[in-house]
């Protein structure tokens, strides 16, 4: 079982991401379960949501603790909450940001770190407005090429079914995101 | 059809493909994403039904009532306060023996104000006189809602049902669901048949004034052997819905791993579902644990709990609300029906309340405990009360 727990503001789409990865990752014949933590959500606030997925059927009933990925949509985040918490020491944090793996390697102390700027990519699309993009479709193609647990194409195709409005422009900042998202390393 | 639904949507397409004539219902978190999604079908013409908005949840059950009297089948749903509301017409539906079915998404009793998950406000209807069943999944969630007007509408049984849903981790959580086609769910419930309905052509009064010589206590004692008659109905009903669709439901108590097990867990809802891996673990330690999950609260399962106590050396019954009698609704009737039929201990653990998160580790610890009771033969403390903050043990 893979468990991937997402970090974002109200308004950023965190909760939607861990559906449309759910509904990726079900698109290609795999069990899933996606859900918030359900708070009082405010535009802005911190947000966490959950995916899970196995081959078998998924009998989990409780939030994710030790996650295997972290994704964190917004970098402001970094500073007021604990990205990190309970994550496995051979996971991987994908962080929208401007910065390289290793500058955010030396921020955060732990080495699997991949970034891409999945604000620049959304707002090229008009994904949201400039001053507040919508980045989830953006940073659910860099988790394709982070994770390799599931095709571009399949994350896409999801977008396209879920997204409720600009469905191939949500598509393509997937597909972007995937083609620029820097793992780090040569 | 297989797609992803939260328990929410799981619950709306169990009522859209069951057609109910009527819909009567008012928003409430965490229901109200279940009759969004209703309103949205009728809107879009994907279903065929009345949509009808009112002012609290009083006046829904009411609406219901109305509308199932003149002979249709209705739906609604609520959750906590909501259901507390709806409490004196609750009455009034089971006892005007009316096969209304409605979704509870399980929520806490404020103060203070909490919108996560608690079983109280449905323990404290379970004197409703409406059949109970609780689910541990979105698939289930759905399935229910069609069992459920089947086994209500059978003219022998005739008593409203509520298919009950944790809060937010089955009503906001999306997994994969099988939908089934519409035309088969058309052939296993077939048509609405009213034992009886208002009609000008046929005028007849219900729910009349009776004098206490009258037959007040004939009509309650109908009830008790309805809800009785509605065992045999439900295993009849959940063992063709298995047949037709392809599913795997105990009627009353899902057993997993009970059959050697020297701890089990009784359980009702989604924490049932976390402990089976929970089993699987602690089993390849070697240590012989089971969980049976109830489903249905209403009628209770007595003869099923009996037996399973039969092979046991310890029942730990977990209530996920708490009731202020002997310990926990679900404790306090496992021991009672136990009386006499088996002399092991039972320890009743308190926990999950408000919306707690439950989590393999603390279940674990249950298990552990429960071990140890069998061991030593005695219940040290009843009632426990399972990770209340400052309480390290179960951390």
């Amino acid at each position: 079982m893979y468990e991937i727990r997402f970090h974002g503001r109200g308004g950023q789409g965190s909760v939607v991401a861990s559906k449309i990865l759910a509904k990726a990752f079900f698109m290609e014949g795999k069990y899933v379960s996606a859900f918030p933590y359900y708070g009082v959500e405010r535009r802005g606030a911190p947000v966490t949501a959950f995916t899970r997925m196995d081959v078998k059927p998924i009998r989990a009933k409780y939030q994710i603790y030790e996650p295997d990925y972290v994704i964190v949509l917004d970098p402001s985040l970094l500073s007021a909450v604990d990205v990190l918490k309970g994550m496995k020491e051979n996971g991987y944090v994908l962080v929208n940001t401007v910065k390289t793996p290793k500058e955010m390697q030396d921020e955060l102390k732990f080495k699997n770190v991949a970034t891409v700027d999945a604000t620049t990519i959304a707002i090229k699309h008009h994904l949201g407005s400039q001053t507040a993009p919508i980045v989830n479709t953006a940073i659910l193609g860099a988790f394709a090429r982070v994770s390799g647990l599931v095709k571009i194409e399949t994350v896409m195709d999801a977008i396209r079914e879920s997204a409720p409005a600009k469905q191939e422009e949500n598509a393509q900042a997937a597909k972007d995101a995937y083609e620029s998202v820097n793992m780090g390393g040569d | 059809m297989k797609a992803i639904l939260t328990g929410n949507e799981a619950a709306a397409w169990g009522a859209r493909l069951s057609r109910p004539k009527v819909i009567a219902a008012y928003p409430i978190t965490p229901q109200t994403s279940i009759i969004e999604a209703i309103a949205a079908f009728i809107a879009n013409g994907e279903m065929d039904a009345r949509y009808i908005r009112v002012e609290s949840e009083h006046s829904a059950m009411a609406a219901c009532i109305a509308a199932q009297n003149t002979g249709v089948r209705t739906y609604t749903a609520t959750s906590a306060h909501g259901l507390a509301l709806m409490h004196e017409v609750l009455m009034w539906a089971s006892g005007a023996r009316l096969p209304i079915v409605m979704s509870v998404v399980n929520r806490a009793m404020a103060p203070p104000w909490s919108v996560w998950t608690d079983q109280l406000d449905t323990m404290a209807e379970r004197d409703s006189g409406w059949l109970q069943v609780y689910t541990q999944n979105n698939q289930e969630v759905l399935d229910s809602i069609i069992m459920s007007y089947k086994i209500a509408e059978k003219h022998s049984i005739l008593l409203p049902t509520m298919v009950i849903e944790d809060a937010f981790i089955l009503s906001h959580t999306s997994e994969g669901v099988d939908i089934p086609e519409q035309k088969k769910v058309d052939d296993f419930l077939g048509e609405y048949e009213p034992a009886f309905k208002l009609d000008p052509d046929e005028p007849a009064g219900f729910g009349s004034l009776i004098m206490p010589e009258g037959p007040y206590m004939e009509f309650r004692y109908k009830m008790a052997l309805a809800m009785e008659d509605a065992r045999s109905e439900i295993r009849k009903v959940v063992e063709e819905y298995n047949q037709v669709f392809g599913r795997e439901y105990a009627p009353f108590v899902e057993e997993y791993k009970t059959e050697d097990a020297d701890a089990v867990m009784v359980v009702i809802g989604t924490i049932g579902s976390t402990a089976k891996d929970v089993v699987d673990k602690m089993r390849e330690k070697g240590k012989k644990v089971g969980v049976a999950r109830v489903r249905y609260f209403r009628p209770f399962p007595t003869e099923e709990l009996r037996k399973i106590a039969k092979g046991a050396k310890v029942l730990g019954v977990v209530d996920r609300s708490y009731s202020f009698g002997p310990g926990a609704d679900l404790f306090a009737e496992t021991k009672s029906v136990l009386y006499g039929y088996a002399d092991i201990p039972v320890k009743n653990y308190v926990m999950g309340l408000g919306g707690r998160d439950i989590t393999p580790k603390i279940i674990e610890k249950v298990f552990d405990d429960m071990l140890r009771v069998a061991k030593d033969g005695v219940v040290d403390k009843e009632v426990e009360w399972v990770g209340l903050q400052g309480d390290e043990r179960w951390s």
